[in-house]
């Protein structure tokens, strides 16, 4: 066998040994590496005390606002969770949008109570024109 | 491949093709940017912000493509020893690093009219981050092994561990819930969730950055072996006067 062909199985089997070392790491590094909780996930368990992430959609005509107070509820199309928030909102915060909220469940009354509220879009981009054509047919939801 | 390993061959070529790349990729991104800052549509969402994209999503690919081109050099010298290998490494490093930077700082200025927030620590953000620290990093070691004239080895190796990020930046908005929304583009099913206004701008200016990414790296490396026949040059001077 050549040197170099030395040199390249030893690099081939590093990288897999690598590859293997990362398939590892990531399998348990698994949901702790999850940036916000859905719905359903909240559902599975018991209420976390601790402050958390929830993320999922701003169910449609769920936005309720009291001066500065807003109530809606955030849906992954399996489970809801209703959240209070007081403050200003993203200018992307919108009915049937992506939203990642911050904040603690109130045990008593399981409303999530968010200190900050982040507008999480998805990975269509359109001209407004097109979007209001298709809204018309109801193919995709143009926001409030 | 060691027909192209001649420098004295390689330079003959690059003196050719510099120009031609440089000047491909200003025309390309000065189409792509002009398309995509003042003749496209606004984002039905976004608005205006949208054009943050016709930089930081080219900024982004060639971050990671740049990475994945740092890790064949670097395979490709400590493999086959090829003389041309790391010079090339060495010379694609700080454009990737500074491309990673401005997919960095882009991106920040966008999320925050957008998602109402400059940074979070979700999966992508964080993974584009090491990405830009590895390139520091590689930057840093190969510096120093040149400085003490060695074969850069250590750096080589470090960029090649670096490649198990790139799997992690594309899959994180897959693997993970993230802030960051998904891929708008599928090269495997040639689908596009960008509207053709905007993907027109997007992908003139890929080419053209891609170009410039280069053209940049050619000229780096024409200078490095430059460099290198200078130092070889006053060594013998120094050694005929001796």
């Amino acid at each position: 066998m050549k040197a170099k062909h030395q040199r390249l199985w030893l690099v081939v089997g590093a990288l897999v040994a690598l590859g293997g070392a990362g398939a590892l790491a990531f399998s348990t590094l698994g949901e702790k590496a999850t940036y916000f909780y859905a719905p359903s996930d909240l559902k599975k368990g018991p209420a976390p005390t601790a402050a958390i992430r929830l993320g999922g959609m701003v169910e449609k005509g769920s936005i309720q606002r009291e001066g500065a107070t807003v109530r809606f509820v955030v849906t992954d199309m399996a489970q809801t969770v209703p959240v209070t928030y007081t403050g200003i909102l993203p200018d992307l915060f919108r009915e049937g949008q992506g939203v990642i909220a911050e904040g603690k469940i109130d045990p008593a009354t399981g409303q999530f109570q968010a200190e900050t509220i982040l507008a999480k879009h998805d990975e269509s981009y359109m001209p407004p024109e097109v979007a209001g054509a298709m809204k018309k047919t109801g193919s995709v939801s143009a926001g409030s | 491949m060691h027909r192209y390993a001649n420098p004295t061959r390689f330079l003959k070529i690059a003196r050719v093709a510099t120009p031609i790349v440089a000047l491909l990729g200003l025309a390309l991104t000065a189409a792509g940017l002009w398309i995509g800052l003042f003749a496209s549509p606004p984002d039905y969402q976004q608005g205006e912000s949208v054009r943050i994209m016709y930089v930081h999503v080219p900024a982004a690919w060639l971050g990671a493509g740049g990475y994945m081109s740092l890790a064949i050099a670097s395979a490709t010298a400590l493999i086959w020893r090829h003389p041309l290998a790391t010079i090339a490494a060495r010379a694609i490093a700080p454009a990737g690093a500074a491309f990673t930077a401005i997919c960095l700082v882009s991106g920040s200025l966008w999320g925050k009219p957008t998602w109402g927030t400059y940074w979070v620590w979700d999966a992508r953000l964080t993974s584009m981050l090491v990405l830009l620290f590895l390139y520091l990093g590689y930057l840093a070691l190969s510096a120093s092994e040149a400085e003490k004239g060695g074969e850069q080895r250590g750096a080589a190796i470090l960029a090649l561990v670096g490649v198990i990020n790139l799997p992690i930046i594309k899959y994180s908005v897959e693997w993970w819930n993230t802030l960051h929304q998904g891929s708008s583009i599928s090269v495997a099913n040639a689908s596009s969730k960008i509207a053709p206004e905007l993907l027109t701008p997007l992908l003139l200016s890929v080419a053209g950055f891609s170009f410039l990414f280069g053209a940049i790296v050619l000229m780096r490396m024409r200078a490095m072996l430059a460099w290198a026949r200078v130092d070889a040059r006053s060594r013998r001077m120094a050694e005929a006067l001796a």
